[in-house]
């Protein structure tokens, strides 16, 4: 379904993203992972068209949508949504999903109607009236979940949605994800909380300093001294310290 | 804005209409019609301003440009070239719309949003200013007089109430597109760019044609204000219909009433023309009434940053539970 091709991107002299190649199969739950700064964002950025690719390709569906703008992308099947949340912030919670359903329906009343249902799906159907402004870190989330959805996405990408969320709010939401899935939505997630993506997804890529440095089902990848060593620093493959 | 929308109270609509209609009936005096031009008009600018600024958050601080580029539109063709002013009334709505067309091209290309876009228009009103004032079909700084011929099919309404009932007509138009945005998905999606047009765009809105759609429509109703005020007055300068006043005006009754609501501007046109019409009657200060109403706008910042619908939608919810 996604398939990214060496891709590059530079800012100024510095590679954030180094002949990244990746593959997101239909139907699959599938994860990037990395330590900070390792260039997870940009690389997001550049598939859904916020950033310019320097080289390299993104293949969506069946067409090339390098240097295509972001609504066309996001009009063809594939919506991100952002690790800092973007609220409609002015705008309840039902008028902000109704955006994102307004992408699907032309009239209000069925834009609000299936609104209502995406809300009650990802467990905001008792909070639609309030104002997107005072919502929690874990509802902001929600919601930047929601309000993708209700654009019936294809492919979703998820940058970092369990970001900041206890324990409790996380596996709220690894059970949201598991059911887009099986609604036949295909998925690929930055994340940072192990856990999570170890439930959630079927296959992984090891971003770090731009590049990919290890990709397979996620028990071997764990495994793999070099990820290890990525995320935990030079010798941390010696102990049993392995399990982050 | 605040709560999802409810279907559209149709009775609240016509009431409002139905008073507006008896008005110059019940205050049939010429200063009472008069005050109630003045107060339609200053609602009709200022709704022409609130549909870009208030409801699509593209916030201008020379939306005169519009309003004049329709004055000197129609007002040229009548002159200079003899048109029917009826005739002229269209072709200002598509020259504020070009000019509309043409600023937001220019800028939303560039992704100027915030105050820099503010900046950019009223750097065009007052470039236009300026070019009216030194070429010579526009008169230059003399302006240009349209000669008095009362007769409604020259737009010169022997009696004020024909001047009243027309721009209730542009009034109730500027509402039902004030209401249509509220309910609509061309709406909906300006309201998402006004919050946050990063996110918009991620969700597959063409955040570039609807800026420019929405200032199109904006700059052709800002138009359609100026033709309206050349055939009002007979008169129009560069100063009068290119000058900061008129951009501060329309922006101030739709921040006074309520920006990006759909009877903010109409409030607040109502209060100016009330304070401006008092302030005349009781000093002989120039511009006073602006200094009041500037006055008021810190309070209104200050403890109602909605507007003051917002005062009459809390105290009209209390009352029935």
């Amino acid at each position: 379904m996604l398939a990214v091709n060496n891709l590059t991107k530079r800012f100024g002299g510095l590679t954030a993203v180094d002949h990244a190649s990746l593959i997101v199969p239909e139907g699959k739950i599938i994860a990037l992972i990395g330590p900070n700064g390792a260039g997870k964002t940009t690389l997001f950025a550049c598939i859904a068209g916020f950033l310019s690719i320097d080289e390299g390709d993104v293949q969506f569906l069946t067409t090339s949508v390098k240097g295509r703008p972001v609504h066309e992308i996001a009009r063809l099947g594939m919506v991100r949504t952002f690790q800092i949340t973007q609220p409609f912030s002015r705008l309840t919670v039902h008028e902000n999903i109704a955006v994102g359903a307004f992408q699907r329906y032309r009239h209000r009343k069925e834009a609000f109607a299936y609104a209502h249902e995406i809300a009650q799906q990802v467990g905001m159907g008792s909070i639609l009236e309030l104002p997107a402004a005072g919502l929690t870190v874990a509802m902001r989330k929600r919601l930047e979940l929601a309000r993708t959805l209700a654009t019936a996405p294809k492919l979703l990408l998820l940058d970092e949605v369990m970001a900041g969320l206890n324990p409790t709010e996380i596996s709220e939401i690894v059970d949201v994800i598991k059911n887009i899935r099986a609604q036949g939505v295909t998925i690929l997630l930055i994340e940072h909380v192990m856990q999570a993506v170890m439930g959630l997804s079927e296959y992984l890529y090891v971003l770090s300093y731009g590049k990919i440095i290890a990709e397979g089902p996620p028990a071997d990848v764990v495994r793999n001294p070099i990820v290890v060593e990525a995320y935990l620093g030079h010798g941390a493959t010696g102990g049993d310290s392995g399990h982050a | 804005m605040r709560r999802t929308p409810e279907p559209i109270a149709w009775t609240g609509h016509v009431l409002i209409l139905a008073v507006a209609c008896i008005f110059p009936f019940v205050f049939p005096s010429p200063f009472m019609v008069n005050f109630g031009v003045l107060a339609l008009f200053y609602a009709f600018i200022g709704q022409s301003w609130n549909i870009a600024g208030g409801f699509a958050g593209q916030l201008s601080f020379g939306h005169v440009v519009f309003f004049g580029a329709g004055a000197y539109a129609s007002t040229i063709l009548q002159v200079r070239f003899g048109v029917n002013p009826w005739i002229g009334l269209p072709v200002s709505a598509v020259a504020g719309g070009l000019v509309g067309w043409l600023i937001g091209y220019l800028s939303f290309r560039a992704g100027l949003r915030g105050s820099y876009f503010a900046l950019i228009t009223l750097a065009f009103a007052e470039m236009l200013r300026i070019i009216a004032n030194s070429v010579e079909i526009t008169g230059g700084g003399l302006g240009l007089l349209i000669p008095a011929k009362p007769s409604v099919a020259n737009f010169q309404f022997p009696e004020r109430v024909g001047f009243y009932f027309l721009i209730l007509v542009l009034v109730t138009v500027s509402i039902a597109i004030a209401i249509w945005l509220k309910h609509s998905r061309f709406g909906a999606q300006l309201a998402a760019i006004r919050e946050n047009e990063d996110a918009a765009r991620a969700l597959g809105i063409n955040v570039f044609s609807e800026k420019l759609k929405i200032l199109i429509l904006s700059g052709a109703l800002g138009g359609i204000g100026g033709c309206f005020f050349s055939q009002y007055f007979l008169y129009i300068d560069p100063i009068i219909v290119f000058g900061v006043d008129k951009s501060v005006e329309m922006l101030l009754v739709s921040m006074i009433g309520g920006a990006g609501t759909v009877y903010g501007p109409l409030i607040g046109a109502v209060l100016l023309a009330a304070i401006s019409d008092t302030a005349r009657v009781v000093t002989n200060i120039q511009g006073l009434s602006l200094v009041i109403y500037g006055g008021l706008l810190i309070l209104i910042i200050a403890f109602l940053p909605n507007g003051l619908i917002d005062l009459i939608q809390r105290l009209t919810k209390r009352r029935p539970k």
